[in-house]
């Protein structure tokens, strides 16, 4: 009887226990949940209906796409888009280059030095991004390569972080394998593109995916190099859209290309999810 | 023996020229920088050697009332994101419906440009002719009158960027701390369950120690980023910072090195260092208080 009486009472306050744990976690999710549908919401909403509410309403029932035109139109929102994914791909493909080379120098050849060179290249992993910055602006200007690809690309083409984590990756593949390719005079390249690249392809995609993140959201460095539009990435796209497109007040136009510029990684984001989030679990740096 | 060490710095040529060219020479080049009085840009020609420029930046009032803004971003954000995180990643580790949806709802913020998002931010909290904005409305049902947080009094504009800060920075800090709780050992929980223990004893005395090393680790990493504060900060009050008083020293260096204000590597790598010094020093700080305080 008495026994009954507490085993409701624990049934009990367990769900009180869940019901505020499910609040909290639901209050949270709204609140990262909101922004973005304010942005789909006010991306819809006319011109002329946004700047009649005085006091923000939460839905519509006259959604427009007029704004996704004059996104398109009145800015150069496709060439952004266009610069972001050049910019984006090239960097990566030649990043993916120089760091799968290195990573396969330090995990599988025998040469003097290794390990020294290999400790050096860690301790570059603290050199903060802020003092290299600034000496590097003074290159590429010196080199006349602002407003270039050339010159938003060169300083972000290799990773001391993306080289060290191929590197293990590689490792964990057994030396047998290598040893029966040079049994069979496989040379080196060959034996690293037919064999270690297709093993070792999930933290390849990891790392492309990370990257790719990484360059479409860049904005300091572009920001130093590009003074003209025409080299414009997304977000200093979106900054001069802010500043000097639509003329101020048309909001709903603004988010119309804060929503395109969003949505790729969204997209992305959903196809990778386990990828993305296991990657930066393992080497985030963002927070 | 000579042909394969040949081969092997084959390999590793492109990684070194890049490295040497984008990170150890401006490493060194940004002490020299620093160092060297009245750097003329279009010349290249330096009228000495000395302190001059730090102490220039020193007594610049956008350099200390960027320090002062950077300051009080870290000591508000970090231990509110870190708390906040650790209470979220406690409350999904204890259900199991939806989880996987909150988690991925959560990363979001991980995934979209600062920039972009930021701007949605200042729609939301903004202030204009037209409206009062969808902040305020909230805050009208509360009975508090409307506050322009873009363009307002100072605490209103640091309550925002503190406010978009957390939002950026919770994914990574919830991300680690779940993992972090799925790794410790259940039979923990188990023994303590056995002997009775209540729910925040368990959480106080097992939880919490089996996973303060990943709380530490977060912290450190959240005092870094947060001192090096700059994107979101324009993204919400826009380039031209020094006007809106909500500078950071992010923003001051490479205020000095580009744009209206720009031209000045010197002062720029000067107050980079500086900005390094105070990271460096926190970080010792950290990793003494840490020696006490953490379990491995």
């Amino acid at each position: 009887m008495d026994y009954n009486k507490l085993e409701r009472a624990a049934r009990i306050r367990q769900r009180i226990g869940k019901f505020f744990t499910y609040l909290l976690l639901t209050f949270w999710a709204v609140v990262v949940l909101f922004p973005f549908y304010w942005m789909l919401l006010t991306s819809v909403k006319s011109y002329g209906a946004y700047n009649s509410e005085s006091i923000p309403q939460f839905f519509t029932l006259s959604p427009t796409l007029q704004n996704y035109r004059d996104a398109f139109t009145s800015v150069p929102l496709l060439r952004y888009l266009g610069n972001t994914v050049i910019f984006a791909l090239v960097t990566t493909g030649i990043m993916m280059i120089v760091i799968t080379l290195s990573a396969f120098a330090f995990a599988r050849l025998r040469f003097r030095g290794r390990n020294l060179l290999f400790t050096l290249f860690l301790s570059l992993m603290m050199i903060p991004n802020e003092l290299v910055v600034i000496t590097n602006f003074v290159t590429i200007t010196n080199m006349d390569l602002r407003n270039t690809f050339t010159g938003l690309i060169l300083p972000s083409v290799t990773s001391v972080f993306y080289i060290y984590l191929l590197k293990e990756n590689f490792e964990q593949v057994p030396d047998e394998l290598y040893r029966a390719a040079k049994v069979d005079g496989t040379s080196d390249l060959k034996y690293l593109c037919r064999v270690l690249l297709p093993i070792c392809k999930p933290t390849l995609i990891t790392i492309v995916i990370l990257k790719i993140i990484e360059c479409w959201n860049s904005y300091v460095w572009p920001r130093l190099i590009t003074d003209d539009p025409n080299y414009y990435l997304v977000s200093n796209g979106i900054q001069e859209i802010r500043e000097n497109g639509f003329g101020r007040e048309n909001v709903p136009a603004m988010m119309a290309a804060v929503v395109v510029i969003s949505v790729p990684l969204i997209v992305l984001f959903l196809i990778f999810r386990r990828k993305i989030m296991e990657g930066v679990s393992r080497g985030g740096t963002k927070g | 023996m000579k042909k394969k060490n040949l081969k092997a710095w084959l390999y590793l040529l492109p990684a070194i020229l890049f490295l040497g060219a984008f990170l150890v020479y401006p490493l060194i080049d940004v002490f020299i920088y620093s160092f060297e009085e009245e750097y003329n840009f279009a010349s290249q020609t330096y009228s000495g050697v000395g302190l001059y420029n730090y102490s220039y930046v020193l007594h610049d009032t956008y350099f200390l009332q960027a320090v002062k803004n950077t300051f009080i971003l870290v000591i508000i954000t970090v231990p509110i994101s870190t708390g906040l995180a650790l209470l979220i990643s406690v409350g999904l580790s204890s259900i199991k419906p939806l989880r996987e949806l909150y988690q991925t709802i959560y990363f979001l913020p991980y995934v979209t440009n600062t920039l972009a998002v930021g701007l949605v931010f200042m729609i939301l909290f903004q202030k204009t002719e037209y409206t009062d904005g969808l902040v305020n409305l909230i805050l009208h049902w509360f009975g508090v009158g409307p506050v322009d947080f873009i363009d307002g009094p100072y605490w209103a504009k640091m309550f925002v960027l503190c406010f978009y800060t957390v939002w950026v920075v919770l994914p990574f800090k919830i991300l680690i701390l779940t993992s972090a709780l799925a790794s410790v050992n259940q039979d923990y929980y188990k023994a303590a369950r056995v002997d009775g223990t209540s729910k925040f004893r368990i959480f106080v005395r097992i939880t919490l120690p089996m996973i303060s090393p990943m709380i530490f680790y977060l912290v450190i990493t959240g005092f870094i980023g947060a001192f090096k504060a700059y994107s979101d900060v324009v993204a919400l009050f826009g380039t031209d910072l020094n006007t809106a008083g909500m500078n950071t020293i992010v923003g001051y260096v490479y205020d000095m090195l580009y744009g209206d204000s720009g031209g000045y590597p010197s002062y720029a790598s000067a107050a980079a260092i500086l900005l390094f010094a105070i990271v460096l020093t926190i970080t010792c700080i950290n990793l003494l208080v840490s020696r006490k305080k953490v379990h491995y």
